[in-house]
């Protein structure tokens, strides 16, 4: 299976305090792998490292083989990114934000309506295309904001805690949409959270605490390798007896 | 980067803030009513106590409204290019502003783009002010508003540039107010919007020197010129150059491993 993420022996540090330290990960094609972390533990700061918001010099990051420090532009244009914070404009309607994005990503105005159309469809909100951002709730923002970053269809989609603050709901037709498209449309995924429900069986896990990976793998193998057949025990035993 | 993807980008940005300007008309009314509060009580009332001598551009004696027209255009750029420069705080607090940095292009065109897009928006309301003074009789020569053009499209970059760099200094929205108060009113008072540099120098060498010596003058003196169908090349020049330093600066501060957003140990929201 090919590889759409390499995180290599990466390490980032604010100042003298570290953020991350010596972090080795791969995505496949396809692959839902879940970032559990407590808060603190380093998800975003890895987030902003592979969305190019911030350049670490230690270790590396390819997105499909491209080098996210040397080809930023082609490794960002097979990015799709939903951070953990609103990143919509509250005061434009949905389309417009849908169009600004597409924009950004060089689609024609012809292929971003028809791809507008079919992912707001494909979310349930295409008859809310022309409403105000700031008119909806915030389980919808999210299904834009979803939208939106698989409009120019990546290959990676990271996603930062997307379902904060939601209701059960939202936050299960969130899981549930994002584990379709993996398996539908060969999308890899890495979902940071530190809520325990969001992980599937079929999922890949990366345990991250305190900047270092404590532990990664199937669901299956994070939970034998801590001698335990739960998620949740295995998650408190890495993240908090090991602290 | 391919040139129809930066273009169709460009124009995507420019939309952007149209769209969000004009969902925000206060901001529009607020941008016209400051100058023409200076113009209509301000210079009416000084009118009498400053008297403006034949200076170049103009060929004759002038009324002190049609002298400041010029700098109140200045300081419509001038808040506007702060303005951008809080919007892009705030867009980095909101977290806007990571959406147009993950987008694949390069991080200057970005950042072009956006100050390309907050210079257009100033054109409007300079044009708009002009609109309104022209009423008032202060009236250039037709040519004048022509030749204006390119004249606020490059005060409008520098003075966004300048904006922006200090917006990638200015790590909270609460440190804003701060830079305003030293940066536009220092800018606009040491400057030649409200009084020529002979009659500054009359007053005080020192703030002569200051004036003289303020990107802010020079772009004054750019559009004045402009305005009545003249070049000032010494103006453009140092506008210019004023420009390329600001947007090397603010580029670099927006450089995820040069700039001051990682020197600050910020990190990432």
């Amino acid at each position: 299976m090919s590889t759409t993420l390499a995180v290599q022996t990466l390490s980032y540090a604010y100042g003298n305090k570290a953020a991350l330290k010596n972090i080795d990960f791969t995505i496949s094609k396809g692959e839902c792998t879940i970032l559990l972390g407590p808060n603190g533990a380093g998800k975003t700061t890895l987030f902003s490292l592979i969305t190019h918001l911030y350049d670490s010099r230690d270790g590396q990051i390819l997105i499909n083989s491209l080098d996210i420090k040397k080809q930023s532009c082609e490794a960002l244009a097979n990015l799709g990114v939903v951070f953990q914070q609103t990143t919509l404009d509250m005061d434009l309607s949905v389309l417009q934000n849908l169009h600004y994005h597409s924009s950004l990503h060089g689609m024609t105005r012809k292929t971003a309506a028809a791809r507008i159309e079919e992912e707001l469809e494909r979310q349930g909100m295409l008859e809310r295309q022309h409403e105000k951002v700031r008119q909806l709730n915030g389980g919808h923002r999210r299904r834009v904001e979803i939208a939106r970053a698989l409009l120019h269809k990546p290959s990676l989609l990271l996603l930062d805690e997307p379902t904060v603050g939601l209701d059960v709901p939202s936050r299960k037709g969130i899981v549930d949409h994002v584990h379709t498209l993996c398996k539908n449309d060969g999308l890899s995924v890495l979902w940071a959270t530190h809520l325990i429900d969001e992980i599937h069986p079929s999922d890949q896990m990366i345990v991250l605490h305190q900047g270092e990976i404590k532990a990664q793998g199937s669901v299956n193998e994070v939970c034998d390798g801590d001698s335990t057949d739960d998620i949740a025990q295995t998650f408190k035993q890495l993240t908090v007896a090991k602290a | 980067m391919k040139l129809a993807h930066g273009i169709i980008a460009l124009k995507g940005i420019i939309k952007r803030e149209l769209w969000r300007f004009l969902r925000q008309r206060e901001r529009f009314i607020a941008s016209l009513v400051r100058p023409l509060v200076w113009l209509f009580v301000f210079a009416a009332g000084f009118r009498s106590t400053l008297g403006i001598a034949i200076i170049p551009p103009y060929e004759t004696y002038i009324l002190y409204e049609v002298y400041i027209a010029a700098g109140l255009i200045g300081m419509i750029q001038l808040f506007n290019g702060m303005q951008s420069s809080l919007s892009m705080v705030y867009d980095r607090e909101m977290g806007s502003m990571k959406t147009l940095l993950v987008s694949p292009l390069p991080r200057w065109f970005l950042l072009t783009g956006k100050l390309l897009a907050g210079t257009f928006v100033s054109i409007m309301q300079a044009y708009a002010f002009l609109l309104i003074a022209w009423f008032y009789d202060i009236q250039a020569p037709w040519l004048g508003y022509v030749t204006l053009l390119p004249a606020l499209i490059l005060a409008g970059l520098m003075l966004g540039a300048l904006g922006m760099l200090l917006s990638s200094f200015i790590k909270q929205l609460e440190n804003f107010a701060g830079v305003m108060n030293f940066v536009i009113f220092p800018m606009f008072f040491m400057s030649t919007a409200l009084y020529p540099l002979w009659k500054i120098k009359e007053s005080s060498e020192l703030l002569h020197t200051l004036a003289s010596y303020n990107p802010f003058s020079q772009a004054v003196e750019l559009i004045r010129f402009a305005l009545y169908g003249q070049f000032n090349l010494y103006a453009f020049l140092y506008t210019l150059a004023a420009f390329v330093i600001f947007m090397a600066v603010a580029v670099w501060g927006y450089n995820p491993s040069k700039g001051m957003m990682v020197k600050k140990g910020g990190g990432p929201s």
